[in-house]
């Protein structure tokens, strides 16, 4: 279905390219030739990918993994290569957004991808990823029932298997505001709380993310994140306007370091992120993080495999790798991320396992973010207007 | 040159030399034939097509809605403040780099050589560190604010404002205005100089009527290098702005990445492109004829 | 004439004191940098005591050292075709008269003109459909990777080299090449000796230029990229969501110590060769 629409699109383009050089002054024309039988009618018709033919433990070949920077610990890797005879590539993206048009454009060369929750669901409906082959993954037992099916992107967990989780809340330099911070997103997005705790000019900052940052203002007001009324989105969208002259900067990168170095006092960002930067801060104790009390993102990350990847087997093979018990521990022990693996649990150290900020006692009011579809562009809009 | 030259051989001549330049051209002619106006094309064609509700693109169905979003007040404050910005980064990028290039240029050989290098060497660590060595230059109590605390300007606040980001941007481009400036200046025909010093013209109007005309080329080409990213720059905006300064160029990528809107970016980059082509050829056009 | 004189003075004194201003502004983040890779925190803008654990990081990240040689292989490779290929698009345009010439100046024009996240959608694209395309047609498959992406980085490079060489070889006068020409001067000769050490700074700039925009660019790589074809500007954009560590900073300062080293060779060589003009 994909190779159809390039086709097409080469005819497409020769045509335009007939077109321009019919017109334009140019001597030396190229016409791209061929491809000119691809442009027939009819719509993509939706042919899932078919599930790969593997048995666990059965490797392809090498393995080639797209992931997030430093989400896995370089040991992993190894023993993987150890105990298969494979070798493992890596390479590394910052944002869902820009791994996902590599793997739908087709012949990316991965065979592993970790998309998050929403972007599983997109990754599904265009059929970027394949099924995955749950008798070449005997070790997805391991997981805890709450991941193992009803995920909203994913509901009978066909396509991804989790890798980890997360939530994204707020943390807060408690020398600035004292001790007995309220957990509220009002920090951010109510002026009177915000001049109560010393926060006003600029020393807030928010994700530059239209979902999480909408989402925020969307929980505060006691709305869903996923909301797709227009009105609601408009009052969120006034909220962060109205914020616009306390908050520093919209960054999804650097928001713990604006933190610890005082250039912040109340940022938005993921969990995992804060744990490692208060832990190397003189004080650890000067900073807190947690999710305001009107709700937040919850969000997981997920193992999946392209639909075109070349070695499917050794991919199926590095899934179940690593949702083996030990191993999903050395994942959470090495990057501070919650497992998803119940398994694990008993290999995780104490202080993170009891460390409230990777687990959170109460789960529910938070919500993952979903594909809202075409009122994605609604959310989109509201921010970019939002930030001025 | 060829006053005693015939007709004939004048005809022949000419016809020759059309060949060599087409000869001369076509490689590179053929490259970005293949590898640029074929994927332009693509886009192009992109810019008419649809978005799905996932966010894909569904070539057929063509339309020119995403041409109708370039009508939105967002987009089009956020097309002056670019404007605006890139074109302040331009007159500073300019009025730096002048007085520099045509220092460069009156050095000795091995003294410019030197100079120019030093000029690229710092462009040869990584875009981003530099960024945000920036960061750390502007922060609070940074050593930027230090400094202006010590001399009694009191503290300043830069980063995250437009001038951190006009900064940012003078830092990044400087080096596409000296270089070609450097390159014009350095072939000048000095003797002309010396000739206009030796029939009575002050410093000003040799330079005005003598000096600036023959660097005429150096600017024109320095000043589209500079503007041109400035427009369509999002990095420096987003880690010296934070992200407070929406630029055109983060505008573009919102739209490919953020929003997944493919024919919506690339409906703006086409208008952009075409609108961005006429002013640079007649800008060139217009730089070498007041030669 | 004294206060003449004075003046002339006075303004090679500003302009002098303006170039130590630029060296100063060019600097700072520089010398900020190369503190930081020796900083014994994990926080850059955070001293904490001499250490050299970056540089050991370095030495044993293979990521990152496989990022370094791509993104030096991919630089020198696409500046050295691009070099050619710019400066003889600089030459027809400037010095000949042909057909097309305003097409093809526009076509030259372009990807300077053309947002970077465009261009690595237009990459994306066109290396998929090339893909199938080739594919359907000959059965030959090919696989993203370093080649496509030093591909990409010619096809922007070439731009903004021939734009520089333009700027020198404007207004030129050609006296010395038709003279050159006329003392039976074979076309390959005048060009070797004459027409090459004239516009040599033209060249040398927009080579300059073509190996930092290389170095630089992350969005039209990452999309043009394939497995095992990371370079060094995409490994650390990815990085920053992470925190950037002194290690990047480490990096940093290998590869201008690097740069250095190549430059003063090549002055040397230059020097033993010569010692005038680039």
């Amino acid at each position: 279905m994909k190779r159809k629409q390039h086709l097409r699109l080469v005819a497409a383009v020769a045509a335009l390219a007939v077109l321009a050089t019919a017109c334009g002054s140019s001597t030396t024309d190229i016409a791209t030739d061929g491809g000119s039988d691809g442009g027939n009618d009819g719509a993509v018709e939706a042919v899932p990918a078919a599930v790969s033919e593997c048995e666990a433990g059965q490797t392809d070949g090498d393995l080639a993994m797209f992931n997030w920077t430093e989400y896995i610990d370089p040991e992993l890797i190894t023993a993987f290569e150890d105990e298969f005879g494979v070798s493992v590539t890596q390479d590394n993206y910052d944002s869902n957004e820009a791994m996902q048009p590599i793997i739908a454009a087709g012949g990316s060369g991965y065979d592993f991808i970790v998309p998050s929750d929403y972007m599983v669901s997109i990754l599904i409906a265009d059929q970027s990823i394949q099924p995955i082959n749950r008798d070449a993954v005997p070790n997805i037992d391991n997981l805890l029932p709450e991941f193992a099916t009803d995920l909203p992107f994913d509901p009978a967990g066909d396509y991804s298997v989790p890798y980890q989780w997360g939530t994204t809340g707020l943390g807060v330099d408690l020398s600035v505001t004292g001790d007995d911070v309220p957990q509220t997103w009002g920090l951010v997005f109510d002026p009177v709380i915000a001049a109560e705790y010393n926060l006003e000019g600029q020393f807030a900052t928010l994700l530059n993310d239209p979902r999480e940052t909408l989402g925020a203002a969307l929980k505060f007001l006691g709305y869903s994140l996923n909301t797709t009324d227009a009105g609601e989105l408009e009052e969120a969208r006034v909220l962060i306007q109205d914020a616009r002259d306390r908050v520093a900067a919209y960054d999804s990168d650097q928001y713990d370091e604006l933190l610890v170095t005082g250039d912040a006092a109340v940022t938005h960002g993921y969990s995992g992120n804060f744990i490692v930067q208060f832990d190397e801060a003189d004080d650890p104790d000067q900073f807190t993080y947690f999710v305001p009390e009107e709700g937040g993102t919850r969000w997981v990350d997920n193992m999946a495999i392209p639909f075109d990847a070349p070695h499917p087997c050794t991919a199926h093979t590095f899934i179940n790798f690593l949702l083996d018990a030990e191993r999903g521990a050395q994942l959470t022990n090495w990057n501070f991320y919650a497992s998803p693996n119940a398994a694990a649990e008993e290999f995780i150290d104490a202080e993170v396992l009891e460390d409230p900020i990777v687990y959170p006692e109460d789960t529910s009011n938070l919500e993952f973010i979903s594909d809202t579809g075409d009122f994605e562009i609604n959310f989109s809009d509201a921010f970019i207007s939002a930030k001025g | 040159m060829t006053a005693l030259a015939t007709p004939e051989f004048e005809k022949a001549n000419e016809k020759n030399k059309r060949r060599q330049g087409v000869l001369l051209a076509l490689p590179a002619y053929l490259y970005l034939v293949l590898f640029f106006a074929v994927p332009l094309g693509i886009v192009v064609v992109y810019s008419f097509a649809t978005r799905t509700s996932t966010g894909a693109t569904e070539l057929s169905g063509w339309n020119l809605d995403s041409y109708g979003r370039l009508g939105d007040e967002v987009v089009r404050t956020i097309l002056f403040r670019s404007l605006w910005l890139a074109i302040l980064t331009t007159a500073i990028c300019f009025v730096v780099a002048y007085p520099f290039s045509y220092f460069l240029a009156t050095r000795k050989p091995l003294t410019r050589n030197l100079m120019l290098v030093g000029v690229l060497i710092p462009f040869w660590s990584n875009f981003l560190v530099r960024n945000y060595a920036w960061r750390v230059l502007l922060g609070n109590d940074g050593p930027v604010s230090q400094l202006t605390e010590a001399v009694g300007l009191g503290e300043t606040r830069i980063l995250f404002t437009p001038v951190a980001v006009v900064l940012g941007l003078v830092y990044g481009f400087l080096p596409f205005m000296i270089l070609p400036m450097y390159a014009a200046i350095e072939r000048m025909d000095w003797s002309l100089i010396e000739a206009s010093r030796d029939l009575g013209a002050t410093g000003w109007q040799t330079f005005r009527n003598v000096t600036f005309p023959l660097s005429r080329p150096g600017v024109t080409a320095g000043s589209i290098l500079v503007f041109i990213p400035s427009l369509g720059a999002f990095v420096t905006p987003e880690i010296l702005g934070g992200g407070r300064t929406t630029l055109l160029g983060s505008f573009i990528v919102s739209q490919f990445l953020t929003a997944r809107n493919w024919p919506a970016g690339a409906a703006v980059s086409t208008v952009l492109m075409i609108v961005m082509l006429i002013a640079t050829i007649s800008y060139f056009r217009s730089g070498g004829r007041t030669l | 004439m004294s206060s003449n004189k004075q003046l002339k003075g006075a303004a090679k004194n500003v302009l002098g004191f303006n170039a130590i201003l630029v060296y100063i502004f060019f600097y700072a983040p520089i010398a900020l940098l190369v503190l930081f890779s020796f900083s014994d925190d994990d926080l850059v803008g955070r001293w904490g005591g001499f250490t050299l654990r970056w540089y050991e990081a370095f030495a044993d990240n293979e990521q990152v050292q496989s990022a370094l040689t791509i993104s030096i292989r991919v630089a020198v490779v696409s500046t050295l075709v691009s070099v050619v290929l710019g400066t003889m698009a600089a030459l027809a345009l400037e010095r000949y008269r042909f057909r097309g010439n305003t097409f093809f100046d526009a076509l030259l024009y372009l990807p300077v003109i053309v947002p970077d996240v465009t261009m690595a959608v237009m990459m994306l694209l066109f290396f998929a459909a090339g893909r199938d395309l080739l594919d359907a047609l000959f059965g030959i498959s090919f696989a993203k990777g370093v080649a496509t992406v030093t591909l990409s980085h010619i096809a922007f490079s070439i731009s903004f080299v021939s734009i520089v060489v333009r700027a020198r070889i404007s207004g030129m006068s050609q006296r010395l090449e038709e003279a050159a020409q006329d003392l039976y001067a074979t076309r390959f000769q005048s060009f070797r000796y004459v027409t090459l050490p004239l516009i040599l700074p033209g060249v040398v700039g927009g080579a300059l230029l073509s190996l930092t925009l290389s170095l630089d660019d992350v969005v039209i790589t990452q999309f043009a990229a394939g497995p095992g074809s990371t370079t060094l500007p995409v490994f650390v954009f990815g990085l920053i969501r992470r925190g950037v560590t002194p290690l990047i900073n480490a990096v940093s300062v290998v590869m201008l110590a690097i740069s250095v080293v190549l430059v003063v060779l090549s002055l040397v060589a230059q020097r033993a060769r010569d010692g005038s003009a680039l």
